[in-house]
């Protein structure tokens, strides 16, 4: 049992105001860890931590450790970090380019060279289940795609860089049931080589694709387990209230 | 009597709307009228000359576009550098605010200051002599806030989501900037550029400031030769008293308003073709 | 190694920022240090309170205001043009037009902003001043009305752009409120849509003003080369920057007095337009309507 992340103490501000409290967690590796917890709660802010998205607004402070398989992250380059950490978000954002140069374009800055492409953008495609789909039209601009259709895409190119750890922002929210269900089985075929954190404000989701689930309300981890037992006896009552739906 | 009101004034703005493309259409006669009968090949293969029969608009048509290719060069490169910085890399603080307000004044700033500018720091201050570099200079500084504005709008429409998904694969700034953003915003930056440089091609009065409005029955050579230019030269002819020079000056601008066609004409194809590609 | 190079391209583009701060204070210095050597000769109240603006001339007499009053004709008569005819026009296209003619009807009146100003004098002295001279005979073949006429020409495109750019951006709530309550579209033009755009209309007014300030070639090649102070629209007149223009057209030895009063005119012309231009910034941002 490897912890692939481990947060200690983290509290996040934006500006004055605080978004997260003292998260201390620890997200094991392969398995699929979703964070749940009704609007505003700091989840998202939560996992944009870990890839060091926030680094990109303006008067985003945090406190605390992340470490990430033991290195401490906010002390390593960011650049290096997001190979190790990908990030799928929530409205599919393919760059408006080819399927192709859209897989290709993370391993492509990474310095791997021309030719070794061809078969990473195979290989990631295959692995994010859309290569049969899209296997005949490579060249063809990647916004032609459905909505499910490109964010597996997204997947895939997150996936061309070879990282250790994904991160999903509520990936299946802007998406119908089918995609959502083609993504959630997709999920659980990743976790056996990647580690997966997953957003998500859909609680059968979580209940149905996680092994641990974390929940947040107000900036502060409530509680943290197995999702067999979050979902069926949480031990505290927040937690309870929100599940059963008492509030969201 | 409220239905009376409501129609006369609505006939009053429209009117008003006929009027000003009225306006519009009779300058365009006006000058299609008393130049099309001197437009000829020869007319733009001569050289000025005292004589209206052999006058000719090669030195300033060549001139132009020498200005137009130097002036290209310098303000480009300045313009959009200083809109991507602006866009991506600024901060929102004070000292951006000013840059921004500083950039909104220049654009109002008349041209012929420019010329008094252009005429101190360049011909004078710089020693550059009355050439197609001072020349170019001044128009560039001329040009750069409408450079800067369009671009930064262009850069501004470019969604966020995209610069995120570069960032979470682990590119740096500038690999986001130049593979994701700047494409994005090529269109819009391109259009841009061109409405600028069809400005500055129809800009007389920093050049006269500079020196440009003497004799020249010359192209230029080099960034360092004297030059003239089509605004110059219309002006020039529009401004002696013989009819057949006014005649000249039309056919002058017959030319010029060719040109500006061309360029803007350019400028929407350019749009309508690349926003193919682009569909968020 | 790439750490360098990002370091490198960011202070790059700044630099490129800079060239904009930089361009500003140029002009500011150059005239600064001209018009307070021109002060040393020549004594600023003289210059600006004189009503006789003679410097080629001996004796010499440097007082400006003749070159503002010509300016200032020009302004108020293009205004007279553009305004009420930008106004309307903006109204006709954002009230009244349907979508079809205002995408046809709109780029076209771009192309009046587009026009190079030299083109509008000689539309000035070859078919306005003529036609000028047809109905009032004693016009002087070079007169303030035909420039002001072209100049109003020019700017118009200005007023009526803007301007109904800030009618458009008047939201559809705000109108259909006034058409559920039983008003005439007349009224919800005038009674709700300009007001409610009143700031990016005000700001059009003087933006274009600021414009027919500066405006070179037209008053060049038509108004004339005499500055004096008058009211008569059909006489020759001079503005600042055609003054400007004479100056430098002229072989003035660098240094010699006459060459000062280039800087020192433009350093007025230069701070007019600013006064405007800030105004207009202010009013935008003062004014601006909240819609929600």
């Amino acid at each position: 049992m490897v912890t692939a992340i481990q947060t200690n103490s983290l509290s996040t501000w934006y500006g004055s105001k605080q978004a997260l409290e003292n998260v201390s967690m620890g997200i094991e590796e392969n398995k699929i860890t979703a964070i749940i917890g009704p609007s505003g709660c700091g989840k998202s802010t939560f996992i944009r931590c870990l890839n060091r998205m926030n680094d990109l607004i303006e008067n985003f402070r945090t406190e605390g450790e992340i470490l990430i398989f033991g290195k401490e992250i906010n002390k390593e380059d960011p650049v290096e970090l997001r190979k190790n950490v990908g990030m799928v978000f929530q409205k599919p954002n393919p760059f408006p380019k080819s399927i192709y140069e859209n897989v290709a374009y993370g391993p492509k800055i990474h310095g791997i060279n021309e030719n070794k492409l061809d078969i990473i953008v195979e290989e990631s495609l295959k692995k994010a289940a859309l290569w049969d789909e899209v296997k005949d039209r490579l060249n063809d601009n990647a916004l032609e795609l459905s909505g499910g259709q490109q964010q597996r895409l997204c997947i895939a190119r997150a996936l061309a860089v070879k990282p250790e750890i994904i991160l999903f922002d509520e990936p299946c929210s802007a998406l119908d049931p089918i995609s959502t269900s083609k993504i959630e089985d997709l999920m659980l075929e990743l976790k056996k080589e990647y580690t997966l954190v997953i957003v998500t404000h859909n609680m059968q989701q979580a209940a149905r694709v996680s092994d641990h689930t974390a929940y947040f309300l107000y900036g502060k981890l409530i509680e943290f387990g197995e999702t067999n037992q979050i979902f069926k006896k949480p031990k505290e009552k927040s937690t309870e209230d929100y599940i059963i739906g008492r509030f969201g | 009597m409220r239905y009376i009101k409501g129609k006369v004034f609505e006939s009053l703005c429209l009117a008003a709307t006929v009027i000003a493309l009225l306006l519009l259409a009779m300058l365009l006669w006006d000058a299609w009228d008393k130049g099309a009968g001197w437009l000829s090949i020869k007319f733009l293969d001569s050289f000025p000359s005292r004589f209206p029969e052999q006058a000719g608009i090669k030195s300033a048509l060549w001139g132009s576009i020498w200005l137009m290719l130097l002036t290209a060069l310098i303000a480009i490169p300045l313009g959009v550098g200083a809109a991507i910085y602006l866009e991506e890399y600024a901060g929102r603080n004070k000292f951006t605010k000013i840059i921004e307000i500083n950039i909104s004044n220049l654009a109002g700033v008349p041209s012929i200051v420019y010329g008094i500018l252009g005429l101190a720091l360049f011909v004078r201050g710089m020693a550059l002599g009355r050439s197609v570099l001072a020349g170019a200079l001044t128009m560039a500084l001329l040009i750069l806030p409408i450079i800067i504005i369009s671009s930064q709008e262009a850069i501004r429409a470019v969604p966020s989501s995209i610069r995120e998904a570069s960032y979470a694969l682990g590119a740096t700034k500038w690999q986001t900037i130049k593979h994701h953003v700047l494409p994005a915003a090529l269109p819009g930056i391109l259009t841009g550029n061109i409405l600028a440089l069809s400005r500055a091609m129809g800009e007389a009065a920093p050049l006269i400031m500079i020196g440009a409005l003497t004799f020249i029955a010359f192209t230029p050579e080099s960034p360092f030769d004297p030059f003239t230019a089509l605004p110059i030269q219309i002006f020039n002819w529009a401004s002696r008293p013989k009819v057949e020079f006014q005649y000249l000056a039309a056919a002058g601008i017959l030319v010029l308003l060719g040109l500006l066609i061309a360029m803007n004409a350019a400028a929407i194809i350019i749009r309508n073709k690349y926003q193919r590609y682009i569909k968020w | 190694m790439q750490r360098i190079r990002e370091f490198a391209i960011e202070k790059a583009l700044f630099l490129c920022a800079l060239v904009s701060i930089l361009t500003t204070l140029g002009i500011v210095l150059v005239l600064i240090f001209e018009t307070l050597s021109f002060f040393e000769e020549v004594p600023i109240l003289d210059f600006l309170t004189g009503t006789t603006w003679a410097p080629t001339y001996r004796p010499q007499h440097f007082g400006v205001l003749p070159l503002i009053n010509g300016t200032l004709m020009i302004a108020v008569g293009a205004a007279v043009i553009a305004i009420p005819l930008g106004i309307a026009s903006a109204i006709y296209l954002s009230e009244y037009a349907s979508a079809k003619v205002r995408q046809t009807v709109k780029p076209v009146l771009e192309i009046l902003a587009g026009i190079p100003t030299v083109v509008y004098g000689y539309f000035a002295i070859s078919f306005i001043t003529p036609l000028l001279r047809e109905i009032v005979p004693d016009a002087n073949i070079f007169n303030a009305a035909s420039a002001s006429i072209v100049v109003g020409i020019m700017i118009l495109p200005m007023v009526s752009s803007l301007s109904e750019d800030a009618m458009r951006s008047v939201p559809r709530a705000l109108r259909e409120g006034a058409y559920a309550l039983g008003s005439t579209k007349f009224e919800v033009s005038t009674k709700i849509v300009v007001p409610a755009a009143l700031s990016g209309i005000l700001a059009s007014f003087i933006l274009a003003i600021s414009r027919a300030l500066g405006e070179t070639m037209a008053v060049t090649l038509a108004a004339g080369a005499t500055p004096k102070m008058t009211l008569d629209f059909f006489e020759s007149i001079q503005t600042m920057t055609a003054y400007i223009v004479q100056g430098s057209m002229g072989d003035t030895p660098h240094g010699s007095i006459e060459y000062k009063t280039i800087f020192a005119v433009g350093m007025v012309l230069f701070v007019m337009t600013l006064v405007m231009n800030i105004a207009s910034m202010w009013i935008k941002e003062r004014y601006r309507e909240v819609y929600s």
